[in-house]
């Protein structure tokens, strides 16, 4: 008897794409996608790539995840900020960081920002803007920095500075203002974070704090929460109950086990 | 059913020329990228795009849809210069073009003019504009900018120009289109096409000449 076997199928489902029409016509209204209401930001500096981003991750206009991570890995030297449809963002970059591992892997070469930006951009033009996704691609290589803008539909733009997301327009103006050739490191850095609170600050899809990644030749650093406008406050009372506050009306204690041997142990 | 752009879609809402002259082309294009008619994305853009040493082709329409264009012609005629072990002529990158917006009509929304010098024609330009229909001219315009100097092209083209007239009469085109049109604007970009190679030329936004009464 031949037995079926089922191959696990990889990449995207729309086995439930014609079913869900049909529900939509009847009045089922679809439950919306987790967007990345979102300010994402790059910027070369002398010798190298800074990348930025907010950490707020909204449903609808609800915040679904205050601290989210939006630098995705792509490579030991290459990081893409992604905003859009985060479930999209999130696979397609883990998608094109595994075919990236493998190409290493059989080339015995550092990975190329343009491979990653060709694979990203095939990979979006094939789904005709289907996948909500739309990346700034920072990386150094052989050929030195490089910082590319990727769009959902898959067009590309290379610029020495970018933003992305909702909160593009407040963190472009930062840098329109402020932006220069050939910065220092800890310049780029100053600016970058400028740009996501002006996100944070203006735009209502971006906030919590700004994470920073920066790509040198040879050394990447991601930092989690470098800046955190708006900390935690601690509040001024606590909702957990003082030890005392119910009376104890009666105590009986039980003795489980009979010691033999030795003392008993000290549980005071 | 021919597409327009889809919603979200980045457009190159665009003024093109390309004119051929004794010895090359000159091709010229604004550098202004936007989404939803009213916000720029890329006021630096490059729209004049590499599909071989001696061919440019620029890009109006959809970006994602006339940069995967370009980027197959490009391949192609990579495989034709080794195959041939000779730079493939304008003609045969134009056909490319025109196969592709041709047969892929119904997905894509792109306007291109493909321009450059060969041996077997000298400088010679394409039009294909959306639909993938092809014609061979003597110059062409392409874009939303296009509309708004018609005229001025009527007029002022004449046959036999040197290449310093062409570089002005493209130059002045594409200011007299970034002052009219919403759609373009920013920085004149050119490409003088000839024998020997590719002359690129930048001229900034503040150095674009304003034309008219303003």
């Amino acid at each position: 008897m031949v037995s079926r076997v089922d191959v696990p199928k990889g990449g995207f489902n729309f086995d439930n794409y014609q079913r869900n029409l049909i529900l939509q016509e009847k009045g089922f209204s679809l439950p919306k996608p987790t967007k990345t209401g979102t300010t994402i930001v790059g910027t070369k500096f002398k010798n190298g790539v800074v990348l930025g981003a907010d950490t707020r991750a909204t449903g609808d206009t609800t915040v679904m995840d205050k601290n989210c991570f939006k630098i995705h890995y792509l490579a030991p030297n290459i990081y893409g900020c992604g905003a859009g449809t985060a479930a999209d963002t999130d696979k397609i970059t883990k998608m094109v960081a595994s075919q990236l591992e493998l190409h290493r892997l059989a080339t015995g070469r550092e990975s190329r920002v343009a491979t990653a930006l060709t694979a990203l951009t095939q990979f979006l033009f094939r789904y005709q803007g289907h996948l909500g996704a739309a990346l700034v691609l920072g990386g150094v290589d052989v050929d030195g920095p490089h910082l590319f803008s990727v769009s959902p539909h898959g067009s590309t733009d290379k610029l020495p500075y970018l933003c992305q997301g909702s909160g593009s327009l407040a963190a472009i103006s930062i840098f329109e203002s402020q932006w220069r050739e050939n910065m220092e490191r800890d310049e780029a850095i100053e600016l970058v974070k400028e740009a996501i609170k002006a996100g944070i600050f203006n735009d209502m899809g971006s906030g919590s704090s700004v994470d920073v990644a920066v790509i040198e030749k040879g050394r990447a650093e991601v930092c989690r929460g470098m800046e955190v406008p708006y900390p935690t406050i601690q509040k001024v009372d606590s909702y957990k109950f003082k030890p005392g506050t119910t009376a104890i009306l009666s105590e009986s204690f039980r003795n489980f086990v009979t010691i033999t041997e030795g003392d008993a142990m000290d549980i005071s | 059913m021919e597409v327009g752009l889809k919603p979200g879609e980045i457009s190159l809402g665009t003024t093109l020329i390309a004119v051929a002259f004794d010895g090359g082309v000159v091709v010229g294009a604004d550098s202004r990228t936007s989404m939803g008619g009213s916000y720029t994305v890329n006021r630096v853009t490059d729209k004049l795009t590499y599909v071989s040493d001696r061919i440019y082709c620029c890009r109006s329409g959809s970006a994602a849809d006339t940069q995967a264009v370009a980027s197959i012609v490009t391949y192609y005629l990579q495989l034709y210069a080794i195959q041939h072990e000779e730079e493939p002529p304008v003609r045969v990158a134009a056909s490319l073009f025109q196969e592709l917006c041709y047969k892929n009509k119904d997905a894509l929304s792109a306007g291109i003019i493909c321009a450059g010098w060969d041996k077997h024609d000298g400088g010679s330009v394409f039009g294909i504009p959306m639909g993938g229909s092809m014609h061979k001219l003597p110059y062409a315009t392409a874009g939303s900018g296009s509309t708004y100097i018609y005229g001025y092209c009527d007029t002022s083209f004449r046959q036999n120009m040197t290449k310093e007239e062409t570089i002005e009469f493209v130059k002045t085109g594409v200011a007299l289109a970034i002052g009219r049109d919403g759609s373009s604007g920013g920085c004149i970009r050119l490409a003088v096409i000839t024998k020997d190679g590719v002359q690129r030329h930048f001229i900034p936004g503040d150095q674009v000449p304003a034309l008219g009464v303003i």
